[in-house]
């Protein structure tokens, strides 16, 4: 007679929203969280780390010639293939060095953002 | 002058018809406003890396370096070097970020980085040294025609702005970007072929050497510590100064992205390379050849005379044509891409402001603006014919190179800098550079070592306004605009990774 159905339990499945939305590390750099700032500070850092080796390369490889014209005057009287060498260096031999260094910047800074751009996707999966 | 006036006219006049043909024709693909002022942001690297080369070779590359090198010997390669650098550093600092921007000229960066009271110095700068590079290029143009055709030296001048500014008020960056590809691959044939033809008479000649003087292959300017001095502050000034150029930005807002603006910049690299060899040759046979233009001061137009000197007869005449069709053609792309960039400026700050109550409609405002971006700098092209070509154009990127260059590096990389901080950082190097200028047009004759510095300021006034913008930004630093993570945000994240960049 007395025989009460058992109190009404709640039957829940897992909390699927919450796993189908991560927090996502892009949504770090949305809300500027110090997480966000650390991803941003990184991708910042790397870029202008690559761009200052770059310049490096280039103060030594071109930026220094004037230097060395004036420290040692008599490169200017060896001829290489039948030319003065500033000629042949500052005539010539400085647009290939520039492109090359142009080719290799955009390289590395395409894998830099790639890089990047897998590093936000890991979270989302 | 008593020779055959005939290739001159010719080849100006095709130059000119050809030029505002294609600016018709592209018209046809011009359609929105979009297409008006950015070309629909979808020019593909291959041509619009063809149109910034056409764009930036200017009266200074084409004729100023041949002559230089002729008068002056190997010191001078640095200008060509500085020039094409320039796109390097262009390249690692700016290209990319300035294209995420959202900018289209370097006030509306100023502004979106920093707020609106960067906006007014940045737009009078860049009016400034607009018209200071429009000055070299004008009278480069009366020099060629007064080569050319025996014309007066105001033709030239008036003949390139009338073109610019009919087909800058009709065309717009889309058809403006077919002309400029076409003027690149125009000048560089123009030098190529001619170049090619005068090493085999050279060479048939049994390669006399010319009176090589013992400076003239020295790459350092005379005087020891002095000529150092000069030589590594125009070293600074053309490597730095090409990212704060008005006319080159624009072009980066027609990339698609900021992969596609490096890209790009890359090919603009190798495009400027392989012109930038040629001048030179034309220096040194210069050498051999042409001792009576040395004699005679006329050394800015060596590349349209040598053809004569070294070909007699009708193939000399026809070579003169085409370094002519050349010549005018760097006027015409170079002042098409300034007039644009100075013009737009204006036509944002002043003419399409109200005047006491009254508003011009839009396409008025920028005919407007146009038409004062060309008037001013004819004037004085008129008034002031005798400024050497290259040297306007090294005092116009000493002042790029001292104010664009130190806001666009900082506001790009550095979180800290404050508008207080870019306004105090461009006036000193804007008022430490404008000095130089000013002294330089005025009288520039002057010895002694103020007038050295006076002469080349880029190596003091460049370190200057970099040390006054972080030194004034690190004490304003309450200022920083709270926006700045998120433009940094917009300035550096690939456009594959979806995060908010902030409104556009």
């Amino acid at each position: 007679m007395s025989d009460h159905p058992p109190p009404r339990v709640r039957v829940t499945g897992p909390q699927r929203r919450q796993a189908q939305t991560p927090r996502t590390r892009t949504g770090d750099i949305d809300e500027e969280t110090p997480l966000g700032g650390v991803y941003l500070g990184s991708l910042l850092r790397e870029q202008l780390w690559l761009a200052l080796r770059i310049v490096g390369l280039l103060v030594v490889a071109i930026g220094s010639l004037p230097l060395v014209f004036h420290l040692a005057p008599g490169l200017t009287d060896v001829r290489v293939i039948g030319m003065p060498l500033p000629w042949l260096l500052l005539g010539i031999v400085v647009y290939p060095v520039l492109v090359l260094l142009g080719w290799r910047y955009v390289r590395r800074a395409e894998r830099n953002e790639r890089d990047f751009a897998d590093l936000m996707r890991d979270v989302e999966r | 002058m008593s020779h055959d006036i005939a290739p001159g006219i010719v080849a100006v006049t095709v130059v000119t018809i050809a030029t505002l043909l294609i600016g018709t024709w592209g018209l046809r693909f011009s359609r929105t406003t979009s297409d008006f002022f950015v070309a629909s942001r979808t020019v593909r690297p291959g041509l619009n890396a063809s149109a910034i080369g056409g764009e930036y070779l200017s009266a200074a590359s084409f004729l100023g370096v041949a002559g230089l090198v002729f008068t002056f010997g190997a010191d001078m390669l640095w200008y060509p070097i500085g020039w094409t650098a320039g796109y390097l550093m262009l390249l690692v600092f700016v290209a990319a970020p300035l294209r995420r921007s959202g900018a289209y000229t370097l006030p509306d960066f100023a502004e979106a980085r920093l707020g609106s009271g960067v906006r007014a110095v940045c737009s009078v700068l860049v009016v400034g040294i607009g018209w200071l590079y429009l000055l070299p290029q004008f009278q480069g143009a009366g020099l060629t025609l007064r080569a050319a055709i025996d014309a007066p030296e105001w033709v030239g001048p008036v003949i390139v702005g009338l073109v610019v500014l009919a087909n800058v008020t009709s065309g717009g960056m889309r058809s403006i970007t077919f002309v400029q590809a076409f003027q690149y691959w125009l000048k560089l044939t123009a030098l190529l072929v001619p170049a090619a033809v005068l090493l085999v008479v050279w060479a048939g000649d049994g390669t006399p050497g010319g009176g090589h003087q013992g400076g003239w292959s020295m790459p350092l300017a005379d005087g020891g510590v002095d000529g150092l001095y000069t030589t590594y502050s125009l070293i600074i000034a053309t490597f730095l100064g090409t990212m704060g150029l008005p006319h080159v930005v624009v072009r980066f807002y027609t990339n698609p992205d900021g992969r596609a603006a490096r890209r790009t910049t890359l090919v603009v690299l190798t495009l400027l390379g392989i012109f930038y060899l040629l001048p030179p040759v034309y220096g040194a046979l210069g050498r051999v050849y042409g001792d009576e233009l040395l004699a005679a001061g006329r050394s800015d137009v060596l590349v349209l005379e040598l053809p004569r000197l070294m070909v007699p007869g009708l193939g000399g005449e026809l070579l003169t044509g085409l370094v002519t069709a050349g010549a005018f053609a760097a006027f015409l792309s170079t002042s098409s891409g300034l007039v644009i960039a100075v013009g737009g400026v204006l036509t944002q700050d002043i003419t399409s402001r109200p005047w006491s109550g009254r508003r011009l409609d839009g396409i008025t405002a920028f005919r407007v603006g146009a038409a004062l971006a060309v008037l001013v700098p004819l004037f004085v092209a008129i008034a002031l014919p005798h400024v050497g070509v290259a040297r306007a154009v090294g005092l116009a990127f000493a002042v790029a190179a001292s104010t664009f260059c130190p806001l666009l590096v900082l506001g790009i990389w550095w979180r800290g800098l404050t508008d207080a901080g870019a306004v105090a950082g461009l006036l000193a190097g804007g008022l430490g550079s404008g000095a130089a200028v000013v002294w330089v047009l005025a009288d520039g004759s002057a010895g002694g070592r103020a007038a050295l510095l006076l002469s080349q300021p880029a190596a003091w006034s460049v370190p200057l306004a970099f040390v006054v913008m972080i030194g004034v930004s690190l004490l304003t630093a309450s200022r920083v605009p709270a926006h700045t993570r998120r433009f940094m945000v917009r300035l550096h994240t690939p456009e594959a990774v979806q995060v908010d960049r902030g409104p556009m």
